[in-house]
């Protein structure tokens, strides 16, 4: 059963790869968006999965950083630059975000 | 030239953002994942946005990647630790092969 399963995302993400590099008639850059849209699924998954709490908080945690490095994709392939901006707000967001559930799963209030 | 350099690293970047999140899902443990995770996604991050830099020079667009690179690298860590700290301490068991646990045996003197 624990071969069954690692045989199975294996599988998943080969083909994935596999598929994104050779049979897709796109340009280089969207080929990177589509690789970076891989871990974002990789990380819902464990949002979605998580046996404990900590485990969604700290995947909600890694997609707010990836979401930073798409927008960074964002710039380069279209030439605006205002996806920087989204960016740094985005970074910001993300970490009191993180800081605030970090405080709720150690179980204190949030004046201590 | 430049965006050959910047392409380079924009691929090293990614290619670290998929290690630590095929490391989020496939690690045995709490700890182990974010161990995996957090320092090969902001490692990977940073490697994008240093692409960015290159790739736009210190215009407006690069300099604020650099402004979010030197952000990233404050807040990571930061985010990182508060998280396993308070994992730790709401009571989530090691996985059952670990084999040293010095945090707990610190917590008397801590607190």
């Amino acid at each position: 059963m624990r071969f069954f399963r690692w045989l199975l995302g294996f599988i998943f993400l080969a083909g994935a790869i596999i598929f994104i590099f050779a049979y897709l008639k796109v340009d280089l850059q969207a080929k990177l968006m589509l690789y970076l849209l891989i871990s974002f699924l990789l990380s819902l998954f464990r949002i979605l999965k998580g046996p404990t709490p900590a485990d969604r908080a700290i995947a909600t945690d890694v997609l707010g950083i990836l979401v930073i490095g798409f927008c960074a994709i964002l710039a380069v392939y279209t030439g605006r630059d205002w996806y920087m901006d989204i960016a740094i707000a985005w970074g910001l967001q993300s970490f009191i975000g993180a800081l605030a559930l970090a405080k709720f799963i150690e179980g204190k209030s949030f004046d201590a | 030239m430049h965006e050959i350099i910047a392409l380079i690293f924009i691929i090293v970047g990614i290619t670290f953002d998929l290690f630590g999140c095929i490391g989020l899902v496939r690690m045995p443990d709490i700890y182990n994942r974010l161990q995996a995770s957090t320092k090969c996604v902001t490692l990977g991050t940073c490697g994008i946005l240093f692409g960015v830099l290159i790739k736009f020079g210190f215009t407006a667009a690069g300099v604020k990647a650099l402004i979010c690179i030197v952000f990233l690298l404050l807040t990571s860590p930061v985010s990182a630790h508060a998280l396993a700290r308070a994992t730790h301490r709401s009571g989530v068991k090691l996985w059952d092969k670990s084999v040293c646990d010095k945090y707990e045996d610190d917590k008397d003197a801590l607190s």
